[in-house]
C-alpha cells in the first residue's frame, strides 16, 4: 500500500482524506474544526484521530506522505492594480482569483494618497502591480510603484506590468521584497497569466505560509502546496482534460457554493459560435475562477436577497415576501445554524432551497459571458463578451448548502441557460456531478503527484446525480 | 517610425473586415506597430487600448455610411482620458451618401480629428500621413 494523506486547512474544517495510491482509492475522509488561533495541528490530531477509527487497523497514518493546502487564516489574501479597468486591472484580477487568491481590492490607473492609506488598513499578503502592455504606458505604473514604496506595512509586491520600465519601478521599490515576472498582458487583450500564478504560489510557499503561523503544521507535513481554490482548480482542470491513459469528462464548471462567498470555475474556451458574433474585450483563460463575495448562503445572504430581489426568493420558496425577508435576516445572524441539518423547520428549508437556487443562478451569471444584439445596416449582428459557456455538459457541485440539499437538480435547473435572459450564455443542459465527501480540494493536491490516480478517484467518487 | 504604436479598428456597428486586414498588414510593413482592434469598435475600446499601449495615433475606419455619428464626441472623450494630444485619423465612406468631401472634411476636423481621408485613398497616403505628423 502507498498512501497518502491530503490536508486542506479550511477557514472553518480541516479536512483530511486518505488515499491508497496503488490501489487507487479513497481510504476515508475526516474533518475537525481548523484550531488557527492556537496551534494549527490540534484541529489536524483531531481529524486525524477521527480519521484512524474509520481505516482498518493496518492503514498506519504515519507512514503516509502528507500534502496539504490552505485558505485559513482568511486565505491568501491580494490587492491588485492596474492601467485601464478592463484591460490590465482585469487581467490582474484573473490571474490572482485564478491562483487562488481572495482578491479584497482592484485599483486602476494612479494611485493617489487615499488609497495608500486603504492599501495601508487591507495589509495584503501580496500586491500584483501591473500596468501597459509591453512597450506600452510606463508613467502609471512608475507612478504606483513610488506611491507603494511610501507604504508603511510590509507585503510582498509582485512586478508583472510594462518590461520596458520593470527596472526602473525595482529601482523605486529598493528596499522592499519585491519579485518580477512577465507582464500579465503583453500584448493589447492577450492574457499571460501563467507566469504570475507560478509567481504568485512561490511566494505563497515561501512566505505567507511562515506568515501566518501555518509553519507549525509543516514540520509534520511534505508542504503546504496551495491555496485551496487553487488545489479546486487543479482539480477540476484534471477532470475536463483527464491525461495521457484516461479520457477526462472535456469542458465543465464547476459551482462552491459557501456560507460567505460562492466561487464559479469553467474549464472551457468558450468561443463564439455563430459567425455573425464578435468576440470583444479581454481573452478568456481557459481555466476560470470568479469568486461572488456578496453571495453566500449564510453571512451574505442578504447579499443574495438584493441580487435577486425578495418577489424571486418568494416565488422560489413558496413563502411570502414577509417571512422571506425575516428569515434572510435570521440566518444572517445565526450563521451556524447550517443548511440541510436535521430538524430545519420547513420554512426555513424552503428559504435554503431559494436561496441556493438564487445564488448558484446569480453567481453563473456573472461567470458566464453575454451577447449584445448590435443592428448592423446589413442585418442583426452579436457582440459577445466573456465566455460562451453554453455547450458545457458537465457541472460539478460542491459546498454544504448544495450538496445537502435533495432538491441540487432544481436548484441547478435555476441557474442554467433560459429564453427569458437568451444573451446570457451559461449551459443549456448538464448532467450534474456531486462532491458528496468533499475530496475536490484533496484531489487537486493529489494531481501534482499523481494525475491519473487523482482522476481515477474523482471519477469514482463524484456522485452522477442525473442531467 | 520604428515602434510607434497605431490603434486600428472599424467603428460602430460596421463589419467590413477586408479594408481593415489591408490596411493592418500596410501599417506593419511600413514599420508602425499596429493594435488592430477589427470590426465594430467602440470609441472607448480605442481608447482603452491608446491608454495601455501608450500609442502614438488611433486609425478609425469606417465604411458603411455612419461614421459622423459614431465619431462624435471621440476628441473629447479622449481628452477626459488624457490623451488630448493623440493623432486621431478616420477614413473610408464616413457619411451618408454622396457629399462634397471639402466639406466632409471640415466637419471632421471640428470634431478633432487630425486627418480625414476621402473614399478611395490608398494606405500610402495614410502611412505617408502618419510619417510627417509624427516626426520627432
Amino acid at each position: 500500500m502507498s498512501l497518502v494523506l491530503l490536508i486542506d486547512f479550511g477557514s472553518t474544517y480541516t479536512k483530511v482524506t486518505a488515499v491508497d495510491k496503488e490501489a487507487k482509492a479513497l481510504l476515508g475522509t475526516a474533518a475537525a474544526y481548523t484550531t488557527v488561533a492556537t496551534d494549527i495541528n490540534e484541529g489536524l490530531e483531531k481529524a486525524l484521530a477521527d480519521l484512524r477509527k474509520i481505516l482498518p487497523a493496518a492503514v498506519d497514518l504515519e507512514s503516509a506522505q502528507r500534502f496539504a493546502c490552505s485558505s485559513a487564516a482568511g486565505g491568501l489574501r491580494m490587492v491588485t492594480s492596474g492601467l485601464v479597468p478592463s484591460l490590465t486591472a482585469e487581467a490582474a484580477r484573473l490571474a490572482s482569483l485564478g491562483a487562488g487568491a481572495k482578491v479584497v481590492k482592484v485599483f486602476s490607473y494612479e494611485l493617489t494618497e487615499d488609497d495608500l492609506e486603504e492599501i495601508e488598513s487591507l495589509k495584503p499578503d501580496i500586491f500584483l502591480l501591473t500596468g501597459g502592455t509591453d512597450g506600452g504606458n510606463k508613467a502609471c505604473i512608475l507612478h504606483n510603484a513610488a506611491i507603494l514604496s511610501q507604504c508603511q506595512s510590509e507585503f510582498p509586491i509582485l512586478l508583472a506590468g510594462n518590461r520596458s520600465c520593470a527596472k526602473e519601478c525595482e529601482a523605486l521599490l529598493a528596499g522592499r521584497e519585491v519579485y518580477r515576472c512577465e507582464n500579465v498582458m503583453p500584448k493589447m487583450n492577450q492574457l499571460n497569466i501563467e507566469p504570475v500564478q507560478n509567481k504568485i504560489r512561490e511566494i505563497f510557499l515561501h512566505k505567507i505560509i511562515q506568515a501566518k503561523g501555518l509553519s507549525k503544521a509543516k514540520e509534520l507535513i511534505s508542504g503546504i502546496l496551495m491555496p485551496t481554490p487553487a488545489a479546486l482548480m487543479a482539480a477540476m482542470e484534471l477532470l475536463a482534460k483527464g491525461t495521457a491513459c484516461q479520457k477526462g469528462l472535456g469542458d465543465l464548471m464547476a459551482v462552491d457554493l459557501g456560507g460567505a462567498t460562492t466561487d464559479v470555475y469553467s474549464m472551457a474556451r468558450g468561443l463564439p459560435q455563430g459567425e455573425d458574433t464578435v468576440m470583444k474585450g479581454l481573452q478568456e483563460p481557459y481555466a476560470k475562477r470568479t469568486v461572488e463575495g456578496d453571495i453566500g448562503m449564510r453571512y451574505s445572504a442578504g447579499g443574495i436577497l438584493a441580487a435577486a430581489g425578495t418577489d424571486k426568493l418568494a416565488a422560489l420558496s413558496g413563502l411570502t415576501p414577509c417571512e422571506v425577508e425575516e428569515l434572510v435576516e435570521y440566518v444572517t445572524s445565526h450563521t451556524d445554524v447550517l443548511p440541510g441539518s436535521p430538524g430545519t423547520d420547513a420554512r426555513l428549508a424552503a428559504l435554503d432551497f431559494a436561496l441556493a437556487a438564487a445564488a448558484v443562478e446569480t453567481a453563473m451569471t456573472r461567470h458566464a459571458g453575454s451577447l449584445e444584439q448590435i443592428y448592423t445596416p446589413t442585418g442583426p449582428s452579436y457582440i459577445q463578451t466573456g465566455k460562451d459557456l453554453r455547450e458545457v455538459g458537465q457541472l460539478v457541485v460542491t459546498g454544504g448548502a448544495i450538496i445537502h440539499n435533495h432538491n441540487t437538480a432544481a436548484i441547478v435547473k435555476q441557474a442554467l441557460y433560459s429564453q427569458d435572459c437568451p444573451f446570457s450564455l451559461k449551459p443549456r443542459k448538464v448532467n450534474i456531478f456531486i462532491d458528496r465527501r468533499y475530496i475536490l480540494a484533496a484531489m487537486g493536491l493529489l494531481a501534482d503527484k499523481d494525475p491519473d490516480c487523482a482522476l481515477a478517484i474523482m471519477r469514482e467518487e463524484l456522485e452522477f446525480h442525473g442531467a | 517610425m520604428q515602434g510607434k504604436t497605431l490603434i486600428l479598428g472599424v467603428i460602430g456597428a460596421d463589419v467590413h473586415a477586408v479594408g481593415n486586414k489591408i490596411l493592418y498588414h500596410a501599417f506593419r510593413q511600413a514599420g508602425f506597430e499596429v493594435v488592430n482592434l477589427g470590426v465594430m469598435v467602440s470609441q472607448e475600446e480605442f481608447i482603452e487600448a491608446a491608454i495601455e499601449t501608450a500609442a502614438a495615433a488611433i486609425v478609425v475606419a469606417s465604411l458603411y455610411g455612419h461614421g459622423e455619428l459614431d465619431c462624435r464626441g471621440m476628441r473629447e472623450k479622449c481628452q477626459e482620458a488624457g490623451l488630448a494630444d493623440i493623432l486621431l485619423y478616420v477614413g473610408g465612406n464616413i457619411v451618408v451618401g454622396k457629399q462634397p468631401f471639402e466639406e466632409v472634411e471640415i466637419r471632421f476636423k471640428d470634431m478633432g480629428f487630425d486627418r480625414v481621408f476621402p473614399p478611395g485613398t490608398l494606405p500610402d497616403a495614410v502611412i505617408d500621413a502618419l510619417r510627417e505628423d509624427l516626426q520627432p
